[in-house]
């Protein structure tokens, strides 16, 4: 096990080396940041200094270098635009996107897989003709203009919940919250349903075939010969059968939920890492985007990990496989 | 049901008695408590410090909390600030200020003229975004402890032009917590002065986040006299229109800038908000490369059509302004000949643009020889046409409408539509001023034209040394508006300066050097409690701001 953990940190080390690249090498296509930095009325001169300083006109390769070195010490510089550590921006931005990554997870989980259960079981009732279409809709509106329909229908229209931002927040020290007060679960409850639609429609239709697949097999067939109840049967057996694709997905998906919040992030203007990183890109500020990146990069390599090592935990069958003989 | 709706009625019959009874109690009583007014900006507060950005918003935010020694009204006319009065001394060569006495920064220093050499100073710093304030020649001398001398080398009939946004700074503060110097491009580490502000303005920033919040109270020991009744501003950025035209509408937020045009009826239809709009003093133009022997990016080989004049004239005809400002700018722009807004030249009256004519236009690019290939429709050349889709009011829109209207001539045109990042890094001296034909937007940062001809027009210096022509992109170049461009800067009578200023102006237009466009349109939405002042340079200054309860 231990040997397993430390072929992949010796991985993901790779993995993040070769994101930093890339990274880097994309960088020179987004801009200038200079220009971004100075008003109108700052001389070419003046600006042609910035760069020099900024070490801008050094080689991709001794920037990358550098940028290697420094990451490596978790120094990440601190940002062209706001002058402020990158690290510390990152810091204060993190838990709003964590909080919100979560109950999209959570509200995914939630309503897919009862969802899911649902129409695997009863797949011609009308309920379960509804959620097809509301998964139909989830999987075919971009992000954007979910948010932004759920924007005009609520606080719009309704004067219900909040349309931007993250209020309510208390500062715990190490983490800011906004699951204490009313105001902080108004402000998340939409953006946390735009992020977790389409989640909650991959669950829901994963769940769904797992368990028709599932229903159909001999030990199902078995359980219920030997009279056991509908639901011993439906959620002992069945259900805990689809959860090996389920596990999977979500884990995956919680990837995929840190890296789009930036859309999601942007609509309600919510203030975490990913709206961040948008406004790194329309300026150009180099350092955020940076780090941003490697931190996604490390996110989804931590994840892989932990998705590998729940495996064994739920199937017996990967861990005795696993067993020197 | 019954109950709950005599309840109701009873309810609603108390509060109106109430509401007439007691307006003028509950007016008076609201009073001393002030206010809340929350602002959503499409962009953040990236920096706190005074000197570090020289651009509109973020000068303006600052400038509710911070002073300098002059101040512009309502208007954008000169007024008194944190000096009270101030007169030239030596034939123009010594400026003298008469601080204001009494007065403390929000920290409770004292203000005094040690302050203003050592903002001086602080702005002149190598890493200050504000060089242009003062120039670097300038001596400033503390002659007693109210007022402060400014030595010039030679006459500057325009110095405190700008200084409505040259904040001073505690001397005394900086000292303490190192920041007699902005941030520079390079540091490693954070200025104190980025994340905390200490002004004499009328509100003090209590606490900032950058691209979160920032919130302002108000200051109760301010000198001047108070028109607002806010007791707090909370400001917010919302990056995302739809989303900032949204908290408008439900009344979570109480201004928002921009409003996106196509949005503007739909505010004005709703019961708690409406539009503000009004001219804005940035002008958007278009320029032909005039400088190079052949374009980087045009069918014609071995010569560059737009070093003839006819070709640029031709250009100019073609451009059916009229309809851009309906159709593009849905009738929030104001068509111009000149690259000032008329708010900072009002004798620009006597320039006309040269009129939409296509026949002109075409009989032009005749005569210059280029006629159409293969039949009266044929083209004539083709040539690239840089135009960035997210800095202006609709500037993809503009290139777009510009485009087909040249297509009607016979010049085809190969837009290049980028995000700004992009754009400035092709177009400006870093990319080695690689265009043909670009668009651009300009407002001068010290509302005169001495600015517009000095960066958009003279001879580019391609060092660019003192930024000379560092924004003629397409490097126009003529001695005699150069030779008028340094007449102007020292020209102390204002009349002889404005006629210098006309003639360089009928000049440029005659040879079609630019093809200025329009004055944007400033479009802010306002909800119906609040009434404010829109300034034309789009600062938005909280302490003429009145908020019904």
């Amino acid at each position: 096990m231990l040997a397993f953990i430390l072929r992949r940190i010796i991985q993901a080390i790779g993995v993040l080396l070769t994101v930093s690249l890339i990274a880097f090498s994309l960088f020179r296509f987004v801009g200038d940041p200079v220009n971004q930095m100075v008003g109108q009325d700052t001389t070419p001169e003046q600006r042609a200094e910035i760069r020099q300083q900024l070490g801008l006109n050094d080689p991709v390769v001794v920037q990358f270098a550098r940028f290697v070195g420094r990451a490596a010490r978790f120094d990440f510089g601190i940002s062209y635009q706001n002058k402020q550590s990158v690290a510390k921006l990152i810091a204060e931005r993190f838990p709003a996107t964590m909080e919100l990554a979560f109950v999209s997870a959570l509200f995914a989980l939630l309503a897919g897989i009862p969802m899911g259960v649902y129409s695997g079981l009863r797949p011609h009732s009308w309920l379960t003709k509804l959620f097809q279409t509301v998964s139909l809709l989830g999987i075919s509106l971009p992000t954007f203009l979910i948010g932004i329909i759920l924007i005009f229908v609520f606080p719009v229209s309704l004067g219900l919940l909040k349309s931007f931002g993250r209020q309510g927040v208390v500062d715990l020290g190490w983490w800011t919250t906004g699951f204490l007060t009313r105001e902080g679960w108004a402000s998340l409850i939409l953006p946390s349903i735009t992020l977790g639609l389409f989640q909650m429609t991959l669950i829901m239709r994963l769940v769904r075939s797992e368990m028709m697949e599932v229903l159909r097999t001999d030990y199902i067939k078995f359980a219920r010969a030997r009279g056991l109840t509908n639901r011993a049967v439906h959620f002992g057996h069945a259900l805990k059968n689809t959860m090996i694709p389920v596990i999977t997905i979500t884990g995956l998906q919680i990837g995929s939920i840190i890296a789009f919040a930036i859309i999601t992030e942007t609509v309600f203007q919510w203030p975490g890492m990913g709206l961040m990183f948008l406004q790194a890109v329309q300026s150009v500020d180099i350092p955020i985007m940076a780090a941003y990146l490697l931190l996604v990069a490390t996110l989804f390599v931590a994840i892989n990990l932990i998705v590998d090592l729940l495996y064994v935990a739920v199937d017996p069958r990967i861990r005795i496989a696993g067993r020197p003989a | 049901m019954t109950t709950k709706r005599l309840l109701l009625s009873a309810g609603l019959a108390l509060a109106i008695g109430a509401g007439i009874a007691g307006w003028n109690t509950a007016a008076t009583a609201q009073a001393p408590q002030g206010q809340t007014l929350r602002y959503a900006f499409q962009g953040n507060l990236n920096t706190l410090d005074p000197y570090s950005l020289n651009e509109t918003t973020t000068l303006a935010l600052q400038g509710n909390a911070y002073e300098g020694l002059t101040r512009r009204d309502k208007d954008l006319s000169i007024i008194p600030g944190l000096a009270e009065r101030w007169e030239t001394l030596d034939n123009g060569l010594t400026w003298r200020f008469h601080l204001r006495r009494g007065i403390k920064f929000h920290g409770g220093e004292d203000f005094t003229a040690e302050d203003v050499v050592f903002s001086a100073t602080r702005v002149r710093a190598a890493t200050s975004d504000l060089r242009s304030r003062i120039d670097a020649d300038v001596e400033v001398v503390a002659v007693d402890s109210h007022t402060v001398d400014f030595k010039l080398k030679r006459p500057n009939p325009i110095l405190h032009y700008e200084w409505d946004t040259w904040y001073i700074m505690s001397k005394k503060w900086a000292e303490a917590n190192s920041a007699v110097q902005p941030t520079a491009a390079s540091a490693t580490t954070p200025g104190f002065a980025t994340l905390n502000a200490n002004g004499t303005g009328p509100f003090r920033i209590t606490q900032h986040q950058v691209g979160v919040r920032t919130v302002y109270q108000r200051n109760p020991a301010w000198w001047g006299k108070v028109e607002h009744n806010l007791a707090e501003i909370i400001f917010t950025p919302i990056t995302s229109a739809p989303t900032r035209v949204a908290a408008l509408l439900s009344g979570e937020v109480d201004v928002i800038d921009p409003v996106p045009l196509q949005d503007v009826a739909r505010i004005n239809a709703s019961a708690n908000a409406r539009v503000m709009e009004g001219p804005e003093l940035r002008t958007i133009f278009l320029q032909l490369d005039q400088r190079r022997d052949e374009l980087v990016g045009s069918s014609v080989k071995g010569k560059n059509p737009f070093k003839d004049v006819r070709v640029r004239r031709a250009f100019y005809h073609a451009i059916d302004i009229e309809a851009i400002r309906r159709q593009v700018m849905r009738g929030a722009a104001t068509p111009t000949a000149l690259l000032i807004s008329p708010l900072m030249y009002p004798e620009g009256g006597q320039v006309q643009r040269l009129p939409f004519d296509l026949a002109a236009a075409n009989r032009l690019l005749d005569e210059a020889g280029y006629p159409r290939q293969g039949g009266p429709t044929g083209t004539r050349f083709e040539v690239t046409f840089d135009c960035p889709n997210d800095r202006y009011v609709n500037d993809g829109a503009i290139c777009q409408a510009v485009t087909a209207m040249l297509a009607r001539v016979g010049v085809k045109i190969n837009p290049l539509f980028v995000p700004r990042a992009q754009y400035f890094a092709k177009v400006l001296a870093t990319g080695g001023f690689n265009t043909s034909f670009y668009l651009l937007g300009w407002t001068p940062g010290s509302f005169d034209s001495w600015n517009v001809l000095h960066n958009l027009v003279r001879c580019r210096d391609d060092q660019a040394t003192g930024g000379r022509g560092a924004f003629n992109l397409g490097g126009y170049c003529n001695q005699q508006v150069d030779a008028l461009t340094d007449q102007i800067l020292v020209e102390p009578d204002v009349a002889k300066r404005n006629q210098l200023i006309a003639q360089a102006y009928r000049i440029i237009t005659d040879e079609a050097s630019h093809i200025p466009l329009h004055q944007q349109a400033l479009a802010w939405g306002v909800s119906k409690k609040v009434e404010l002042v829109q300034r034309a340079d789009n600062q938005f200054l909280f302490h003429w701001v009145v908020k019904q309860p």
